[in-house]
């Protein structure tokens, strides 16, 4: 099918279309309605997109199911998807549904909150598959929206604070990047990402040393957009020390929205490395990669430590995400097969872990109806099966072998270490630090007596809550056991990807001697 | 067959674990036990047969990226085999005991099933021991690491309503991870100087690895050195050896039958199992042999000091299992593997049946593990006593002197000593100074529990009963292997180096009493020769040196390949690379379960060792003996006396040398302030107030904004800002841009 990547884009907003216009009344009928449609709509998605990686060539490292159009005054819309991107695709519609189905008790304003999510889903999918730069801006952007609003309408007490600090904290970000996207088209004079005759990716940006005000610049205009993209994609990613928002909005977020914003949205940050910086300023990138090393290898130390002085169950699992990021930075930007399939297998498999956790916390949240860690304990008397769940996601949280959290840590600190031994051995204390904030959560959720008055009647997971999480679970030990079925895909990219850059940067003769 | 055995476990730990509510807890039980079983027959099989070639098996594809292909598989070898009949004999014999000693229990009211989960970590446990032992890679190899981790954890904290279990069971993980740590970097390391992780491209590297420099953080190390040190450290964490030895002692929250398996037998040794895995790698890292002796016997003698004064039975043993650990480190850091091997094999048949006898005891006392509180229950439970007896015996060294006859610890320990001798006189004489203690500590421990009169509580010790037949059995079972088992193959493992050399499928010794002298010669002699031509020549000559090392212990008359090899060498690279077999940048990976470089000649020596070293263990065992009967039999107000007297010293060793105390200070407080403060100071004031100044001055003006219009104004505020940038770079872009 020609349109296939279209239709799988733009399918989760025609349902969102046919709900703003049609769908009337706010009864409980209207509501169970509304569910269903976007339901419905994401289960559809998904299934189609299991069609798109049926069709796609692993062995292909370039891109696959390109259409192009005419777009708007004379600006072209491209999409396409190769070895790097398709498993964000994946990955997109795989979870929407689970986050639908984890929102069934949501009962204000249920039509807006589908509609929000469905959106959000088509802008997700649209910036994994935008091959204009215009295009994927539009997306990358406009995907702010919907989540603002999520954070903002269905959010917790200090939602306002939290969306702003979200919004600006992005929002500032972007716009050097739209500038730096003006400057690109300067010297392309072309928005084709790639697959083009002539594309972003196959243009060699100067990097001759520029003098800007008597201060003269290594690397030249690379480094300005380099430094333009990163602004934007750290923000996202988030890196330390521009994370503080992440916390903030995670708190805040109703749990379906926490899912979408942990699972989904901080990938976009990643992608963007590997699909702009990486790739378009590789001089800029060599130069930069040790300031990318250090602030990874201090997030993950850092947020670690203060994952481990939390109260709040959302914060906490906040805060490991972007430990669990740092691997992702640390591991691009070693440029090595093992760093890069890392960090992407790092961002699917926390896209699953970190997705069930904040499931977790939504369990209780439904019952309970507070986040603090010291309201509960003793959890497993009452509800072994949430029990069994949390604890095997807390495993793969830390990085357990045999899931999915293992693989992309451990390939992407053997990255490093090929690269740079000081900064592999402070991430890689990383994995003591996470099993001490982990397993300390654990604990005080779950274990002990059960003494708390509150919690005396409390009930186990339910059908539905079970059929939400069966999915991850399935997930995260298939791609721990199995996880070529995800380094076939991606690895023809990457390797494409570092032959690229490796054209541009050589290896030092040192290094290459020790790879020979 | 292999196969088998693998995941015979783990299926019981499936059925047992989640199907238990549809079978019956009891069928749940009697499946996972039986598999087990099944899993130790076949293991035996293969251990009673002949070795004679290392066999791959693989499963599935595992962690491909680039050139890093792993796999999951399996490594079948004679040190495989040994530890398959290690972990499958004692965990079926605990699943058998674990019957009767978990059929009632206190700590669970009668609604709560809790059997079959304690079956099902048990048999989880044991198949990640397994995947542990039998891994042809060191990624694998991690997994069952990790693995075992988890299960331990788990069965830690198996009585999760206890404060105390939870907090071992955290402890127990999290220090591992440390240990973790070390061993990650080990392999990341290995990866990256030999591009490989699985185990025979790493061990024909390895001689390359010894002439590798590496830069590590601001050292510069040799490569095998440092590989040898970080996988050390992983050993370390998961042998409980100084420094990282501090969750073992807790880790006895777990119910006894887990202290038995796990925290005795089987996990704790699988340290002692990697580096002799890894012995190809570490005969060319003497430097990290050195340490591992070192650390080996400090850990021997300090656990032993501790154990002296504990009042707890089962800590009393964990400090002795400690110990024990130390003494097989020594024998693998002074280059005799096989020996390591030896007391890892007979040490998991009496240490075991010690745990066991212990929960025996406390399970007669109805839960009271206060040595204090024990006394004459010789007549009450004789069976267990002499269980415990026999375990005494073997674990104290019990044997007729300068003969092999005698109880499994007898000629293990012997061996480990002997060894030292040769190796190091400081680990030699830490080592007998243990023996000496471990027989006292061990003594104690019998007397104070089964002579004497009964102490504390009385109801206790009127009700107090011999255990079912379930757990008797077991300890029936391990008797045997604490007898036998250090005279069944004595040969095999120490006495006889041919039938070691045999029995591992290693190749012959090149040199032996004879031409020991010549080989050494000429060995000197290649050694020489390529740190001559090392720096001068490239990568190529590197390679030929490689090749004269491989070519050494391969050769079948080592002596005139020597210098055929010395020769190559020094005349042209290109005539070296048929010294190996495949011309291949690193030769072939040396055969057999063990690597004896070509002048490691410890064993052939501690053969030879004076007659009073042969006799020391044996003298130390009968003065700790001498001393715990005049303590506890003759004169049992000494102790007390002794402990008043020398208060200081009986307080610093009560309280285990204040490790927990330190680690408290030094390194829990601080990481938990340094969180508080970090958050608090550098996300809330640093990052939040400094950088985001501008950030926190708009967002309290967008507040009151919403606090006034509403949401809904604030909404459309936001998606005009939006739209109102897309205009603008469509504008920019279609207008201004291109030139």
């Amino acid at each position: 099918m020609d349109n296939l990547l279209s239709l799988i884009t733009f399918l989760p907003a025609i349902a969102a279309l046919i709900l703003a216009l049609f769908a009337r009344g706010d009864d409980a009928a209207a509501r169970r309605n509304a569910k269903w449609v976007a339901l419905t709509a994401t289960s559809a998605t998904f299934l189609i997109s299991l069609g798109l990686l049926a069709g796609f060539d692993p062995s292909n490292p370039g891109f696959q199911f390109v259409e192009e159009a005419e777009w708007i005054v004379g600006l072209k819309y491209r999409m396409g998807v190769d070895g790097i991107s398709i498993l964000f695709v994946m990955l997109t519609t795989f979870l929407m549904p689970i986050t639908i189905l984890s929102c069934w008790t949501v009962e204000t304003r249920v039509k807006d909150y589908m509609i929000a999510f469905l959106m959000l889903e088509t802008l997700m999918l649209g910036v994994f598959c935008a091959l204009d730069l215009v295009l994927f801006y539009l997306f990358f952007e406009a995907g702010l929206i919907p989540m603002f609003l999520i954070i903002g309408i269905w959010g917790g007490k200090d939602r306002i604070y939290a969306s702003f600090k979200f919004f600006l904290y992005t929002f500032l970000g972007s716009v050097l990047m739209l500038v730096a996207m003006m400057g690109m088209y300067n010297v392309a004079g072309t928005t084709c990402i790639g697959g083009c005759e002539t594309s972003l990716l196959t243009t060699d940006f100067p990097h001759e040393p520029l003098r800007i005000a008597g201060y003269s610049i290594s690397g030249g205009m690379q480094t300005l957009l380099w430094l333009a993209f990163f602004a934007s994609f750290a923000v996202k990613m988030p890196m330390w020390p521009v994370h503080t928002w992440l916390p903030d909005a995670h708190v805040q977020a109703p749990t379906a929205g926490s899912v979408v914003l942990a699972a989904i949205l901080l990938k976009m940050g990643g992608y963007g490395f590997l699909r702009f910086s990486l790739p378009m300023f590789p001089v800029a990138s060599d130069m930069l990669a040790p300031l990318v090393f250090w602030m990874s290898a201090i997030a993950i130390v850092y947020t670690s430590l203060v994952a481990l002085a939390q109260s709040d169950m959302k914060k906490l699992i906040a805060y490991s995400s972007v430990a669990h990021m740092g691997y992702v930075t640390m591991g691009i930007f070693t440029v090595n097969q093992q760093g890069i399939d890392g960090a992407i297998f790092q961002m699917i498999s926390h896209g699953f872990i970190s997705g069930a956790l904040f499931l977790c916390v939504g369990v209780i949240y439904d019952r309970m109806h507070t986040r603090e860690i010291d309201a509960y304990g003793g959890l497993v008397n009452r509800m072994p099966t949430y029990a069994l769940v949390f604890l095997f996601f807390t495993m793969a949280n830390v990085g357990l072998p045999g899931t999915s959290g293992f693989v992309g840590e451990f390939l992407t600190l053997m990255g490093i270490f090929q690269v740079n031994t000081w900064v592999a051995v402070v991430a890689t204390s990383g994995v003591i630090l996470s099993a001490a904030y982990a397993l300390w959560l654990y604990r005080r959720v779950a274990l002990g007596s059960l003494v708390k008055e509150a919690l005396a009647s409390i009930t186990d997971m339910d059908r539905r809550e079970r059929v939400i999480f069966a999915p991850l679970v399935v997930m995260t030990l298939f791609l721990g056991i199995y996880p070529a079925a995800v380094t076939d895909i991606i690895g023809p990219s990457v390797a494409a990807l570092i032959s690229d850059y490796r054209e541009a940067v050589p290896l030092t003769t040192a290094t290459a001697a020790l790879h020979e | 067959m292999a196969t088998i055995i693998l995941f015979a476990p783990l299926l019981g730990a499936i059925i047992c674990g989640f199907f238990w509510s549809l079978i019956g807890e009891r069928a749940g039980q009697i499946i996972a036990t039986g598999l087990v079983f099944l899993a130790a027959l076949l293991s035996w099989v293969i251990f009673l047969g002949p070795i004679p070639e290392t066999e791959h098996v693989t499963i599935l594809r595992w962690i491909e990226s680039g050139s890093l292909a792993t796999e999951w598989g399996i490594r079948l070898d004679r040190l495989t085999a040994i530890m398959l009949v290690v972990i499958t004999t004692v965990s079926a014999l605990v699943h058998l005991y674990s019957f009767g000693y978990m059929a009632h229990d206190e700590n669970w009211s009668d609604s709560e099933p809790y059997r079959a989960r304690f079956f099902a970590y048990l048999s989880f446990f044991t198949f990640t021991m397994l995947t542990l032992v039998t891994a042809d890679n060191l990624v694998q190899m991690f997994f069952g690491w990790e693995g075992v981790g988890v299960a331990s954890y788990l069965l830690i904290g198996f009585y999760y309503k206890k404060p105390s279990a939870n907090a071992a069971a955290i402890k127990a993980f999290v220090v591992n991870r440390v240990g973790d740590f070390g061993f990650a970097l080990g392999i990341f390391a290995l990866f990256f100087l030999t591009d490989s992780i699985n185990l025979d491209d790493v061990f024909a590297a390895a001689p390359t690895l010894a002439t590798t420099e590496i830069t590590f953080l601001w050292m510069n190390l040799n490569a095998a050195t440092l590989i040898g040190v970080l996988l050390f450290i992983g050993a370390m964490g998961k042998s409980a050896q100084l420094f990282l030895h501090t969750w073992l002692p807790d880790a006895m929250e777990g119910p006894t039958p887990v202290s038995a398996l796990i925290h005795a037998a089987t996990m704790v040794t699988a340290g002692v199992f990697l580096v002799c895995r890894m012995s190809p790698v570490y005969e060319y890292a003497p430097d990290a042999k050195t340490m591992i002796v070192v650390v080996g016997a400090t850990t021997a003698f300090f656990a032993a000091t501790v154990g002296l004064v504990q009042n707890d039975i089962k800590r009393v043993i964990a400090y002795s299992t400690c110990s024990q650990l130390g003494y097989m480190f020594v024998a693998a850091g002074c280059g005799v593997y096989s020996v390591a091997m030896f007391h890892l094999f007979t040490h998991a048949f009496f240490k075991a049946m010690l745990f066991l006898g212990a929960g025996s005891v406390i399970h007669a006392m109805h839960h009271e593990q206060d040595l204090r509180n024990y006394g004459g229950l010789r007549k009450k439970i004789p069976l267990t006593f002499y269980a415990m007896l026999i375990g005494t015996l073997a674990i104290t060294g019990v044997g007729i002197p300068l003969t092999h006859i005698g109880f499994a610890g007898f000629l293990s320990k012997d061996a480990v000593i002997e060894s030292a001798f040769v190796g190091s006189q400081y680990a030699f004489w830490l080592l007998v100074l243990s023996a000496f203690m471990t027989s006292f500590y061990s003594w104690r421990l019998m007397f104070m529990t089964f002579w004497g009169k009964p102490r504390g509580d009385h109801h206790t010790h009127d009700h107090a009963h011999e255990s079912p037949m379930t757990m008797l059995i077991p300890l029936g079972a391990l008797a045997l292997g604490a007898v036998f088992s250090g005279m069944l193959w004595y040969n095999s493992f120490f006495g006889k180096e041919d039938v070691m050399r045999e029995w591992f499928g290693m190749e012959p010794a090149v040199h032996h009493a004879a031409e020991g002298e010549a080989a050494a010669g000429d060995h000197a002699a290649a050694s020489t020769a390529h740190s001559e031509t090392a720096p001068a020549a490239s990568t190529a000559t590197e390679t030929a040196a490689t090749a004269t090392e491989t070519a050494a212990p391969d050769a079948a008359a080592g002596h005139a390949t020597a210098e055929t090899a010395v020769t190559d060498t020094a005349t042209s690279a290109d005539t070296a690379g048929h010294g190996t077999a495949g011309g291949d940048t690193h030769g072939a990976a040396p055969k057999g379960g063990i690597f004896l470089g070509p002048d490691n000649t410890v064993i052939h020596q501690a053969h030879d060792v004076p007659t009073w070293v042969k006799l020391s263990p044996f003298v130390a065992m009968v003065l700790g003996l001498a001393l715990s009967w005049l303590f506890y039999i003759r004169r049992p107000d000494l102790p007390g006396k002794l402990a008043t007297q020398q208060r200081p010293l009986y307080l610093f060793l009560l309280n285990k040398w204040y490790f927990d105390e330190i680690y408290a200070f030094l390194i829990v407080g601080p990481a938990q302030w340094l969180g508080r403060v970090l958050w608090k100071r550098g996300d809330g004031d640093i990052i939040d107030g400094g950088i985001n100044g501008l950030a926190l001055g708009i967002i309290p003006f967008f507040t009151r904004l919403a606090g006034r219009a509403q949401s809904g104004y604030l909404f459309h505020y936001a998606f005009a800002m939006v739209l109102g940038i897309a205009a603008l770079i469509t504008w920019m872009t279609l207008f201004g841009g291109a030139r």
